[in-house]
């Protein structure tokens, strides 16, 4: 795990990861609402786990409740990275 | 290397290079109880197709160890390795262990089952609980923590050995009964969960097998018994473990959810 990771790394890795589940790398912006982008609560639980393997950071369920686009995961993560 | 041992034995066949190259995924399987019966068939059929195997056992040390040896003779790779898998932290003692010997579990076969009979009235608390926890909720368990590796490996196998008597009834074992019939369900449910993401998890519903879980009954039940068997016969281990060898196997990539009874005609 790198000492610092900056919050650019961390926007690349979430949408890596949300192109890896078959989003079209376009439509993934820091804007993009997971409804929208038709992510679901298994991508998302894949996602969770990705941030955990990856930055140590543990994302509970009213965390995940709160996630709305792709910029909260960054948010998320960075915070506590 | 034939396909499903139609003739009903599948035998510690040495692990040709063909099998172990036909298998090419880093990882792989745990079978829980596989210190004896259906479980140790299991665990030799898997090792047969290339797996390295996880056998695992609570107390039969020894069934164990003879299991892997015999795998481990025959060419394969297994480890005997010890978790009561009824207690909250088995997957823990189980699951790291096999990532660090052989890769991620990417196979599991949830086999560990007990009974406790007695007729409802007279059937108490701990025999309840303790059949619920072995053979439903140590499964849910396992395959929580499994399914993070699978998910990510895009592959995954997951079979729970239910039972005939978790869809049909019979006096003296509600417990058995409800966990089986909680393992058919909780088969379907996982299934549908994962399986956009290559992981199949399936069930098979054995009938009267012939295992210790099935040796102490008294002689005039078993001729009763075998009236109510069109095949008038008891099944082997090797003939679940041949179905399960399938349901593990690449072509069964488009079987999830189902339950596969293997009970020479009993339920039909």
């Amino acid at each position: 795990m790198p000492e610092t990771v900056t919050k650019e790394q961390i926007q690349t890795r979430v949408i890596d990861a949300l192109v890896e589940f078959g989003e079209e790398r376009e439509d993934v912006s820091l804007e993009a609402k997971f409804e929208d982008l038709d992510v679901d609560s298994l991508d998302l639980v894949e996602l969770a786990q990705i941030v955990e393997d990856e930055y140590g950071v543990e994302l509970s369920d009213s965390d995940m409740d709160k996630l709305e686009t792709v910029g909260d995961v960054v948010d998320l993560i960075a915070g506590r990275a | 290397m034939g396909g499903c041992g139609v003739s009903g034995a599948v035998d510690t066949a040495t692990v040709t290079a063909a099998a172990t190259a036909a298998r090419t995924r880093e990882g792989c399987a745990l079978v829980t109880g596989a210190s004896r019966g259906i479980g140790a068939a299991v665990a030799r059929a898997l090792a047969a197709d290339g797996w390295p195997v996880g056998v695992n056992y609570r107390s039969d040390v020894d069934g164990a160890e003879a299991v892997a040896a015999e795998i481990r003779g025959a060419g394969g790779d297994a480890l005997a390795i010890r978790a009561d898998v009824s207690e909250p932290g088995a997957a823990d003692a189980l699951l790291p262990r096999l990532a660090d010997e052989f890769g991620p579990t990417l196979v599991l076969v949830n086999n560990a089952g007990l009974t406790a009979d007695n007729l409802s009235m007279r059937l108490g608390d701990d025999e309840w609980d303790r059949v619920l926890e072995t053979n439903l909720t140590a499964a849910f368990r396992i395959t929580r923590q499994a399914l993070g590796s699978m998910m990510r490996a895009r592959f995954g196998r997951i079979v729970n050995v239910a039972s005939v008597v978790g869809v049909r009834a019979n006096p003296g074992q509600a417990n058995y009964a409800a966990s089986k019939a909680g393992l058919i369900a909780l088969t379907k449910t996982v299934a549908v969960e994962v399986a956009r993401r290559g992981v199949t998890v399936n069930a098979v519903a054995p009938g009267f097998i012939d295992t210790e879980l099935t040796s102490d009954l008294p002689k005039g039940a078993d001729d009763a018994l075998l009236d109510a068997i069109p095949a008038r016969r008891t099944g082997t281990p090797e003939e679940v473990a041949a179905c399960i060898r399938f349901l593990v196997s690449d072509q069964a990539s488009y079987v999830t959810g189902s339950i596969l009874t293997v009970d020479g005609g009993m339920t039909a």
